[in-house]
């Protein structure tokens, strides 16, 4: 479980190896606060959304799921993306909505961040994994969960070097976009270095 | 007739989607390690951009403001469906090695952005035709990154052997590096450099500009 974990945050980080969520990792991280909250968003929603994914699939749409209704044979697992987006849709709205009533504070710190999130290709990429690794139950709350942690650890880094690369005098060309590419690219690198550590 | 090629050419260089509307990276960067999914990456998204901008610029005036979200990602996600079931049928192995991401078309902001910003308010020609040019300026971006990558990685290009490298006897030494994560990330960033110092028009303006130095009296 925990090596699960480990992994998903570190060597199989979403964001800086699996290029998931990179437009979003790009335009929100200007200021550090603003890619702090989105980074907690990701957290909370990707922990819920991989699990009930995970029942959904191998409750309804995996193969010979049917089985106990005598439809042994019905295969709906290509129905796996509609049902995956709606889920994540589905889901973020109930999050907006309790955390709207219970938990106030935490609600406007996420502001307009928990809508963006239906389209953030990190949270659909984390349920698709979870389908080709044949996750079970628990293995895809810890999935979910280091997933999760890891685009949030990477787009609060990037935010915070981005926050001092402002000052910088670099060439004309490179300033802005040019220059985030080239940073995501050296933190990718820096990643890809724990694959070795972890064994 | 030279308004609506417009829409066509523009996104190449100078509105791509890649290098300037940041939309639709995620995709671009990871199948690119060889040119054969690169390619094939892209017609896949030409396609969908082009269908999803015409069914939805087409039923436009019917779609209810509130909604048009999930409408958008609805059709969206059923051409996808589409052209996932397609590949798997005729091209097995690359749809193997595409994984994932033939499904994250769904959730690529390009098609989404380009529905929204493009499609929801235009008829239909200009709407296909918009999809077809930021299709080709996004393929742009995917083929010349898929090149340099397969050609520098591993010495070939669409598996024939341009670069006979040492292990078969040839002078080449592959750049493992090409073939991981970081070097995408690195090439794009050096392509936008380029694109900005051959068309300075797009050079973002600095947030913090720096004092012209006084001249010593």
């Amino acid at each position: 479980m925990t090596d699960i974990i480990v992994t998903a945050v570190f060597e199989q980080n979403l964001a800086l190896s699996f290029f998931l969520g990179v437009c979003t990792f790009l335009a929100v991280s200007e200021r550090f606060d603003t890619a702090f909250g989105l980074g907690l968003a990701v957290i909370v929603v990707q922990t819920i959304t991989v699990p009930v994914n995970n029942l959904i699939f191998t409750g309804l749409l995996a193969d010979g799921a049917w089985a106990w209704a005598g439809l042994g044979d019905v295969d709906l697992s290509f129905l796996r993306l509609v049902a995956f987006i709606g889920v994540i849709a589905a889901m973020v709205q109930i999050l907006e909505m309790t955390l709207d009533r219970y938990v106030p504070a935490l609600y406007r710190a996420l502001g307009i961040f928990l809508p963006l999130i239906t389209v953030n290709c990190a949270i659909l990429g984390g349920s698709l994994f979870m389908v080709e690794r044949q996750y079970g139950f628990g293995e895809s709350v810890a999935y979910g969960f280091g997933s999760g942690l890891g685009w949030a650890l990477a787009i609060i880094a990037f935010a915070a070097i981005r926050e001092r690369l402002k000052y910088t005098d670099m060439p004309a060309g490179l300033r802005g976009l040019g220059s985030a590419f080239l940073v995501t690219g050296l933190m990718s690198l820096g990643f890809t270095a724990f694959a070795r550590t972890g064994g | 007739m030279a308004a609506l090629f417009r829409h066509v050419t523009s996104p190449l260089i100078d509105n791509n989607p890649v290098t300037l509307q940041i939309l639709g990276i995620c995709s671009a960067l990871a199948v690119t390690t060889s040119l054969a999914t690169a390619i094939t990456m892209s017609i896949a998204l030409t396609v969908v951009l082009c269908l999803s901008s015409g069914i939805i610029s087409a039923i436009r005036h019917h779609i209810p403001p509130v909604i048009r979200l999930i409408v958008q990602i609805t059709i969206i996600s059923s051409l996808v469906i589409v052209i996932d079931e397609f590949l798997r049928a005729y091209a097995f192995e690359i749809s193997r090695e595409l994984s994932i991401f033939v499904g994250l078309i769904v959730t690529n902001c390009l098609v989404l952005g380009r529905a929204e910003a493009f499609a929801m308010r235009n008829p239909v020609v200009p709407s296909v035709l918009d999809g077809l040019g930021n299709g080709l300026g996004y393929s742009l971006i995917l083929v010349v990154v898929g090149s340099i990558r397969e050609l520098l990685g591993a010495g070939t290009l669409l598996g024939y052997v341009i670069l006979p490298t040492v292990e078969n006897g040839g002078w080449f030494e592959p750049l493992s590096l090409m073939q991981l994560a970081p070097s995408a990330f690195f090439i794009i960033g050096l392509l936008i450099w380029a694109i900005r110092t051959r068309w300075t028009k797009q050079i973002e303006a600095p947030k913090f500009a720096l004092k012209q130095r006084q001249a010593r009296s």
